[in-house]
């Protein structure tokens, strides 16, 4: 009876975190477009509900009803199964976010390592849609994509690096912790900026959305999908853009530490703090995709081999070589 | 403890299975996304047996990038056409033997290999370095690796860079007439070699010489 209980409590705890999470996925696919307008100096979506709040749920309503076309050539398993993936992957990675000291899903030793490996996994959901399409333009949006993802998670693996470094620990309850004096935004700022463009890229968004560049490939990878099948391809998208954006801030801007610990500051409850970092990074994101322009494929890998790479791996060496010559190595 | 049980079986399950449909499949591709899905349970059975860091990284290295290769160069080349023709093909039983005789090879190599773990049961009390309990895996897999093994670790990444010399310049073609951009020299372009302004006379063509 009593691992019932355990068993019914562990599932209210998930349903707890990810209806939030995805209510939020919603919300912020609304937030994405209207930056991306006032940016543009339109209005975007403000017709349904207050300033159009409820705009995506009356198109997730759309996809709803809308017919899901199966291609007659297309591989059916791997083809249903590519959406899946692709959702499944974006939402199990939330379990290991700490939104403050207590209230985190699972806090696990090596938390860092498995947030690094769902978001390498999350390129199977695009290879598995774009090949079992069995059509050209989804299959190079999903070749593209498998290249354009595979290079960029190593320099992010070494960004992480560098942040473990001065962790001394793969938890990320110890990550945030670590940062109770100074975020590390401030000494790691150039691993920062590689980290937030990285990510940009490990999310296929502007200017890095070559695997769905409409000017080329008409919708990348998602050509062939209709109706609810599209919908959970968005919705795990945007998923793992705030993921992203959660990574991030747990990584450089202190989880969910308030910026001082001074009156006004600290009363605020911790999870607040960690949305609104989230939010930051986010309409950071948003805010790129308005103003730059699309890399050319090789720009894009050119810049993450030759740019990124080198020096986020020189980096690493100054950071043990200065931790190590002040003797500020944790767990010394 | 009847939990844990059942999981360890469903994932060995899932693990012996899905290694089966990797040789069974005729199409490669689906192979390769069955491999994977031995790799998934093969990790999640590290992380059960408390070797969470082997477990992670194997997911990191192996779902992660190896596989992803793996199934970037199955889909590229048509390998399911071309081993249908193998299949086809008449020289197909001058194979068997060979493949007999390697995995005959492997399976007695197997079974030495458990026979003698099994038949060890003071294998604990004869390792020299002390098990410390207190450390976390990654901790302790990192205070030996980089310690007492850093010849063989320098060794191993020698090998691999070796390695990957070997595949770059095998692989490597210097091909002519491609038109590079460098960003040094777009950047360091000014007004004046791009634009030139010239006062037309009226009524008079303007010769542009190229």
């Amino acid at each position: 009876m009593a691992e019932l209980f355990i068993f019914f409590e562990q599932i209210y705890r998930i349903l707890f975190l990810l209806i939030p999470v995805l209510v939020s996925v919603a919300m912020i696919v609304w937030l994405d477009r209207r930056v991306w307008a006032f940016v543009q100096k339109r209005r975007g979506p403000n017709v349904v509900g207050p300033f159009g709040l409820f705009q995506t749920l009356a198109d997730a309503l759309k996809y709803i009803f809308k017919e899901i076309i199966i291609p007659a050539s297309s591989n059916k398993v791997i083809f249903i199964l590519a959406p899946i993936v692709t959702m499944t992957l974006a939402l199990i990675a939330w379990a290991v976010i700490p939104f403050s000291e207590t209230f985190v899903l699972a806090n696990i030793n090596v938390g860092i390592l498995y947030l690094f490996a769902v978001s390498s996994l999350g390129v199977y959901g695009i290879i598995m849609g774009g090949w079992a399409s069995n059509s050209k333009y989804p299959f190079l949006g999903a070749i593209r994509s498998a290249a354009q993802m595979v290079s960029y998670e190593v320099s992010i693996g070494v960004i992480i690096i560098n942040v473990l470094l001065c962790v001394g620990s793969l938890n990320l309850s110890d990550i945030v912790l670590a940062q109770k004096d100074l975020w590390f935004v401030i000494p790691l700022f150039p691993m920062f900026i590689i980290f937030f463009i990285s990510a940009l890229a490990e999310t296929n968004r502007p200017p890095f959305d070559l695997p769905e560049a409409e000017a080329e490939l008409v919708a990348g990878y998602q050509t062939e999908y209709s109706g609810m099948m599209y919908a959970m391809f968005w919705l795990g998208e945007y998923a793992n853009i705030l993921l992203m954006c959660a990574m991030g801030s747990i990584l450089f801007l202190g989880g969910w530490l308030s910026p001082i610990d001074l009156f006004p500051f600290n009363i605020i409850p911790a999870p607040i703090w960690l949305i609104l970092k989230i939010l930051f990074l986010f309409i950071l994101f948003a805010l790129i995709k308005a103003i730059v322009p699309r890399y050319r494929y090789d720009q894009l890998m050119k810049l993450g081999w030759k740019i990124f790479l080198p020096f986020s791996l020189i980096y690493v060496v100054l950071t043990a070589s200065f931790l190590m010559y002040f003797d500020l190595l944790p767990g010394n | 403890m009847i939990a844990h049980a059942i999981v360890f079986y469903i994932f060995s399950l899932i693990a012996i299975v899905s290694a089966i449909m990797v040789t069974v499949s005729k199409n490669t591709v689906n192979s390769v996304f069955f491999l994977i899905l031995d790799f998934i349970s093969i990790s999640c059975l590290f992380i059960m047996i408390g070797a969470e860091f082997l477990g992670m990284i194997m997911l990191i290295v192996y779902v992660g990038a190896v596989a992803v290769l793996f199934l970037f160069v199955v889909m590229m080349l048509n390998v399911a056409q071309q081993k249908n023709e193998w299949f086809n093909s008449s020289g197909r039983s001058s194979h068997i033997p060979v493949g007999l005789l390697v995995s005959i090879i492997i399976f007695f190599e197997l079974i030495i290999v458990i026979g003698g773990w099994k038949y060890k049961p003071d294998l604990l009390d004869s390792i020299a370095i002390e098990i410390n309990t207190d450390l976390t895996n990654t901790q302790s897999l990192g205070s030996v690796i980089y310690t007492d093994y850093i010849h063989l670790f320098q060794l191993s990444g020698m090998v691999l860079l070796v390695a990957m010399i070997g595949a770059i310049v095998l692989t490597f073609r210097q091909r002519s007439g491609v038109k590079r951009q460098s960003y040094l020299k777009q950047i360091s372009r000014d007004r004046k070699d791009g634009i030139e302004l010239v006062d037309v006379e009226n009524n008079k063509g303007v010769k542009i010489d190229v």
